[in-house]
């Protein structure tokens, strides 16, 4: 928007210059750098006041011991040297490696699977995928509950069909036996999470071109051959950012296991999210229990390191 | 797929799968439904079997609507994931327009930070989360939660709205601004309403997740009557070891229902939400 000659001509000469500065004020707002930041700033202090301060706030925290309601004291590295010597923190971080493992795993597979078989022509498609998608719509707090009426160990679901064939007299204990416990919540998690995977996977398998396949039926590839050396390796970007998606948001979990098992019996199923849960708010200890907190991001990096050069090795 | 099968193997290779697929997501849901509609002298007998339903009785329900705070509780959760939800679309377009369509200095450097911020999940951030929500006196309110969910559905839209952004072509706002638009108005009169799509995926993508969300809705929401689905359930109906079952399904299945509605109305702008990252990124 330039100013205007013939309007700026007829104007009397005095009234020119505010004029003159408020078509300046509106170019400068025209510029995409200035219009950029007014829009960004809001947003930004926003993200920065409940997101950045918090974070650098638990990085202080980790540093210093604050029971509730006294006053800090620095400690530096205590809280940290206190949870390398706490056999807790070490099953903790155990745990949720083998969670985050079995239930990633568990989770690709069986997601792969149902891709595979969803991507065929059959009626009613739209209303299936919707359908199983269920599970990982409905609020995880509510899913699990019920859940862990379904494992009950007396009247649950579970223990009940296995009495009434009569396959056993007395069923398992599946949240009180500490490696059925484990696997209990890593079965919550998969059927929680399968269904993303496979919704995604489908999505990734629409977007390969049939005749794709067709060229390669032509060349006499088999239904493994067409799935191993055309499916798959197209498929690999999106499995990858699924993965890794599901990786760091099962790695962090607190809710399935917080609500299924509370992390007993004895610990069994303690993550690093439930333990510095515990530590903070049960046991009060804010600086140790953020420590904890933090603890989770390295070990996060290793995973995902890992499975990164597992990646480009394969 | 190429050709067609042989009615063998599809019976194989989609109708058994594709049965086993259904038992094995749906089956809670059946067990939610069975448990709450037996009262408790048929749902604790040993002798009955436990998929069927010999008297149904809605005894749970209205237990559940008279002994307990269970319709405040759902007022409670859909109003905050309403109002964060809103206000994260708000300042989710405000971040991702720019980043997506403007050209300036260190817009890169945003976007990446954007993505990050995405990944960082409640339970990192709880401990200072906690205390800093506890100073400015917001402990124990319904605005503590409206706060602190958008922390989490702001990155998350943003993200999502920049990949929608991006693929309105860029000649449209180029043609609004020769015919003397303004930026503002190009932004709200041409690109944004192209866009209604994503903010729909972004909204009940986000609608969903804040009623998910526990972590903080535990720390924040104490009083019984400001209390979120999840914190009232699991917080009231189990009374140290007194499970109430019947009451839980019941709770659990209602509790979900809102959700499951209003995705059943938008499954494909669900589903477009849900994979915008991974298939398009």
């Amino acid at each position: 928007m330039s100013t205007n000659p013939v309007l700026e001509a007829a104007r009397p000469a005095a009234r020119a210059v505010p004029v003159r500065r408020a078509f300046q004020l509106r170019e400068w707002l025209e510029r995409e750098a200035v219009f950029s930041w007014l829009m960004l700033t809001p947003p930004l202090l926003f993200l920065l006041a409940f997101l950045g301060y918090p974070f650098c706030y638990g990085v202080y925290l980790s540093f210093v011991r604050r029971p509730v309601a006294q006053p800090a004291t620095f400690v530096g590295l205590g809280n940290f040297v206190n949870l390398w010597s706490d056999s807790i923190f070490w099953q903790a971080v155990w745990n949720t490696f083998r969670f985050t493992g079995a239930a990633t795993v568990l989770k690709l597979v069986g997601g792969l699977g149902m891709a595979l078989v969803m991507h065929q022509n059959f009626r009613m498609k739209g209303v299936t995928r919707a359908l199983l998608l269920l599970p990982f719509i409905v609020p995880t707090v509510l899913s699990t509950v019920a859940w862990q009426w379904i494992l009950d160990p007396g009247m649950g679901m579970f223990n009940r069909i296995l009495m009434y064939v009569g396959l056993v007299t007395q069923g398992p204990s599946w949240l009180g036996n500490p490696t059925l416990a484990l696997v209990s919540v890593i079965l919550v998690n998969t059927w929680r999470g399968l269904p993303f995977f496979g919704i995604t996977i489908l999505a990734g398998l629409q977007t390969i071109p049939t005749e794709l396949m067709e060229t390669a039926t032509i060349d006499g590839a088999g239904s493994w051959q067409r799935f191993r050396y055309v499916t798959l390796p197209l498929l690999m970007p999106v499995i990858f950012i699924v993965t890794t998606f599901s990786i760091i948001f099962t790695f962090f979990d607190f809710q399935l296991v917080y609500v299924l098992t509370g992390g007993g019996p004895a610990n069994a199923t303690h993550l690093m999210a439930t333990y510095a849960y515990s530590i903070s708010m049960g046991g009060g200890q804010m600086g140790l229990g953020s420590a904890a907190a933090l603890a989770m991001v390295p070990m996060l990096g290793l995973v995902l390191v890992a499975m990164s050069s597992y990646v480009r090795k394969a | 797929m190429v050709g067609e099968l042989t009615w063998p193997r599809r019976l194989l290779g989609l109708w058994v799968p594709l049965a086993a697929l259904f038992v094995f997501a749906l089956f809670p849901f059946a067990w939610m439904a069975a448990t709450s509609l037996k009262a408790n002298a048929e749902l604790y007998d040993p002798a009955a079997n436990p998929m069927w339903i010999r008297h149904p009785s809605l005894v749970h329900y209205i237990d559940l609507f008279k002994e307990t705070n269970f319709v405040l509780w759902i007022g409670n959760t859909m109003l905050v994931a309403l109002v964060s939800t809103i206000l994260s679309l708000l300042l989710g377009v405000m971040l991702a327009y720019p980043l997506a369509r403007m050209r300036f200095p260190a817009a890169g450097l945003l976007a990446i930070s954007v993505a990050v911020a995405y990944l960082v999940p409640q339970t990192l951030l709880f401990v200072p989360m906690a205390d800093l929500i506890n100073r400015m006196k917001l402990g124990d309110s319904l605005s503590a939660v409206m706060l602190t969910y958008p922390t989490l559905l702001v990155p998350f839209c943003a993200w999502l709205l920049i990949g929608y952004f991006k693929t309105v072509p860029r000649e449209l706002e180029e043609a609004a601004l020769i015919d003397g638009a303004s930026r503002w108005r190009a932004m709200t009169r041409v690109i944004l309403p192209l866009c209604t799509p994503g903010f729909l995926s972004a909204g009940i993508f986000a609608f969903t997740l804040a009623q998910n969300e526990f972590l903080y809705a535990l720390l924040f929401l104490n009083t019984s009557t400001i209390r979120t689905v999840p914190v009232g359930v699991t917080g009231e109906l189990i009374r140290g070891d007194a499970f109430y079952w019947g009451q839980l399904m019941a709770a659990a299945l209602l509790g979900s229902l809102p959700v499951v509605l209003i995705y059943s109305f938008f499954v494909k702008y669900y589903v477009a939400g849900l994979t915008a990252g991974s298939v398009k990124g």
